[in-house]
């Protein structure tokens, strides 16, 4: 596993992380509010957002085929084209088969995927110009609970520890998953894998659960009290206001377009 | 009679270009137990790992003959027992059966087949009353035994092991070397453990910075202070 975070002096990256945590996240609320079917509103969303990736030096195949991430999370949207709002139209499938779906469900669910798509470019694009310590400051200069940011920052630290662990076990497994000679059939039912590979899920979560009590013992063992030390909370530069300031217009003009453009 | 294990010129480097192991050539007879000793990061568990075939290094591998490749390696699979250093990474079942089954059930195997090859293992290791406990409680000594029986389920021809006696305690370290002497297998044995290589293995094998820097007798190689020194094991 690697780290999102991508090192070059782009002026997307010298940004302070605060104002780039914001605008992320006005970014997201008006893409959400944005009605269906905005599509001219949509568009000038991927606009903004692309440039960005664009000023950041990573390319824009970088953000946008991470943003594929997306994918299984539009599949909850689905039924939307079945089971929206009248009238229903009935095609003729195939010899017989037929297939009944609302247009007003389709435009619906096209909506959500793409909103969802953009939101998570623009997710990925905070992800890879700023360094994980510096958004986790970020977070605490902008009053987000402590206990919250200490949680976030833990997860990432072990993340990748826990991800070498799975390694591991899975190399474990496949170092046993052997054959016989002359025989064909190996492999093992599927119920039967299905039942290892919970298995596999069951003990990790359990190490990962003794791993937790020992890392808060020894943090406890250093001094932790629950509080994180302070970190300097330094005003944004006049600069850095103007800007932000900027960047919120700009995405509550396209969503004033979203109103009048979408259905 | 052929070697059992025959390693020529293997290299590998890891994705971010660090060298981790060149040039290796490694001729184990069968029946023979090696030591493969070296300091943390000398290439040991990375060597072991190619022996199945889980990583794949330039050079060749025999095993049995057989070479070390993509259409091979569910057979070899079954020969080269490997033993991972952390037992928590190999037992993932809810029982110590199921465990030790998993090899066994892979392969295909019938049931009775795989109860038999089961009892046969866990009774190797002294461990058949363990059959129906959860690993996940045993002692790491216990765990231990229970994760080489997991390997000769599948009635492996060669057992290679990783640190073996890491994390245990000295009378479940020194049952784990009286168990390591009965087994017949073919060893090959990475540790830290300088008095494990005394007690139960003839030849010993030097890994330093991902090559060989010595393989000879183990009395002579740990006779050698100088030698031990240089390669920080002393």
């Amino acid at each position: 596993m690697r780290e999102l975070f991508r090192q070059n002096r782009s002026i997307i990256h010298q940004m302070d992380a605060r104002v780039k945590v914001i605008f992320t996240l006005a970014f997201v609320l008006f893409l959400s509010l944005t009605p269906f079917n905005a599509w001219p509103a949509y568009i000038l969303f991927l606009t903004l957002i692309l440039s960005a990736a664009l000023f950041s030096r990573l390319g824009l195949g970088f953000v946008l085929k991470r943003a594929l991430l997306a994918l299984p999370f539009i599949l909850a949207a689905v039924p939307l084209i079945f089971i929206g709002p009248p009238p229903h139209i009935t095609l003729d499938v195939f010899r017989g088969v037929q297939l009944t779906y609302s247009p007003e469900g389709l435009g619906r669910f096209a909506s959500i995927a793409v909103k969802s798509w953009i939101s998570v470019q623009v997710a990925i694009l905070l992800a890879a110009t700023t360094r994980f310590p510096d958004l986790l400051t970020a977070l605490q200069q902008l009053r987000v609970p402590k206990l919250f940011v200490a949680i976030v920052g833990l997860m990432w630290r072990y993340l990748f520890v826990i991800v070498d662990e799975v390694t591991r076990m899975a190399r474990a497994r496949t170092s046993r998953s052997a054959t016989v000679p002359g025989s064909h059939h190996h492999g093992g039912s599927v119920s039967w894998r299905a039942g290892v590979t919970g298995g596999m899920a069951g003990s990790l979560f359990l190490r990962s659960l003794e791993r937790s009590d020992r890392v808060y013992a020894a943090m406890l063992s250093r001094g932790y009290t629950g509080e994180l030390p302070a970190s300097d909370t330094r005003p944004l530069s006049n600069g850095d206001r103007q800007l932000l300031a900027l960047g919120v217009v700009l995405l509550a003009m396209l969503w004033l377009l979203g109103l009048f453009s979408g259905g | 009679m052929n070697p059992i294990i025959e390693i020529d010129h293997l290299s590998f480097h890891y994705p971010d270009g660090k060298v981790a192991l060149s040039e290796i050539s490694l001729k184990v007879m069968p029946g023979e137990k090696i030591a493969l000793v070296g300091a943390n990061g000398a290439g040991k568990s990375t060597l072991l790992l190619h022996l199945n075939g889980i990583f794949e290094g330039s050079g060749q591998i025999l095993i049995g003959g057989m070479e070390v490749e993509k259409k091979n390696l569910g057979l070899i699979r079954g020969q080269v027992g490997l033993v991972f250093q952390n037992p928590d990474d190999q037992l993932f079942s809810p029982t110590v059966y199921e465990d030790v089954a998993y090899g066994p059930i892979y392969q295909g195997l019938g049931e009775k087949v795989v109860r038999e090859k089961v009892e046969q293992a866990l009774a190797a290791v002294h461990m058949s009353d363990y059959a129906g406990r959860n690993p996940y409680h045993l002692s790491s000594g216990e765990k231990k035994r229970i994760a080489i029986a997991t390997v000769l389920s599948m009635q492996p021809r060669i057992l290679v092991l990783d640190e073996p006696t890491s994390g245990l305690d000295p009378r479940a370290r020194r049952e784990l070397i009286e168990l390591l002497r009965e087994l017949p297998q073919t060893m090959l044995i990475a540790t830290h453990d300088l008095a494990l290589a005394e007690n139960l293995t003839p030849r010993t094998v030097v890994l330093d910075q991902g090559a060989i820097a010595a393989d000879g007798p183990t009395a002579e190689i740990l006779a050698d202070e100088s030698l031990l020194l240089a390669h920080g094991l002393s």
